[in-house]
């Protein structure tokens, strides 16, 4: 069976994620990741932050909410029971701190099939509230048996 | 620290306990039950409930941040493939190789190992030191 690939192309709109303090804490203490900046604010200004600094790969809290659609949209026509995340990659910029409105833009890059599975390839784009970009994601999606 | 093509960095261990995939669930908002619900994995055909694969990359970012000693700026693009399944309360192992430096961009190639099973493969860090 021919795998769909009418969603290639295709653009989700923005979705606007806010960041906050126990937010990054609650992520950083999950990694185990102890940096001063990521708790407190004022070792986060002492280092040129505005506010508590998320890791970078704090990335996917912020930009997870924008690809839940793309992958439950009909016209994808993603068998997410059989899918499984076989790639991810972030490329960051302007850190994203607390107090930050991060809004993240996701477009389908493509879908291809190979050795029986689906793979289906999604971009991600965050912008901050005042325009710079944050992080720009790729997510590889496999979904078995298609 | 200076860094030159085919240095190792420091190994990374990590032992998550048992309770880590829901506290990771809460940190990231993924509650899918084949992290958190380990009747509902074994039921799925899992060994057990297992790890987030966005948390195993989370510890390779860790593994290279530290070579910035934490500094949230220098890890500038990472790009992983996700591979075997993690389980709670096995050590993981993340370690890493210097695949090019220049100048103060450091490109690492890292591997994250929880006994023989690969968790992440050819990620790869590029860092601004």
């Amino acid at each position: 069976m021919a795998l769909k690939t009418d969603a290639v192309g295709k653009e989700w709109p923005g979705s606007t994620y806010q960041v906050g303090r126990e937010k990054i804490k609650e992520y950083a203490n999950a990694l185990g990741i102890d940096n001063p900046v990521h708790f407190d604010v004022e070792a986060a200004r002492a280092a040129g932050f505005r506010d508590v600094v998320a890791p970078p790969m704090f990335a996917v809290v912020y930009s997870s909410p924008a690809v839940a659609p793309a992958i439950l949209d009909p016209e994808v026509e993603l068998n997410f029971a059989a899918m499984v995340h076989g790639g991810q990659a972030f490329e960051w910029d302007e850190p994203a701190c607390s107090g930050d409105e991060i809004t993240t833009a996701t477009k389908c890059l493509s879908i291809e099939e190979k050795d029986g599975k689906g793979f289906y390839v999604f971009e991600t784009n965050s912008v901050n509230q005042d325009g710079a970009q944050v992080a720009r994601g790729t997510w590889t999606l496999i979904v078995r048996g298609v | 620290m200076t860094l030159n093509a085919g240095d190792q960095i420091p190994e990374l261990r990590v032992t998550p306990d048992k309770y880590l995939p829901h506290r990771y669930a809460g940190a990231s908002g993924d509650f899918n039950p084949i992290h958190i619900d380990d009747e509902f994995a074994k039921a799925v055909g899992l060994p057990r409930n297992i790890l987030h694969g966005l948390y195993s990359m989370g510890l390779v970012a860790k593994a290279n941040a530290a070579l910035a000693d934490g500094n949230p700026r220098a890890l500038k693009r990472l790009s992983v493939q996700m591979r075997g399944m993690g389980v709670p309360e096995q050590e993981i192992v993340v370690t890493g190789t210097v695949k090019s430096a220049d100048g103060n961009r450091v490109v690492v190639d890292t591997v994250a190992a929880q006994g023989e099973t690969t968790l992440i493969k050819n990620a790869e860090a590029e860092l601004e030191l």
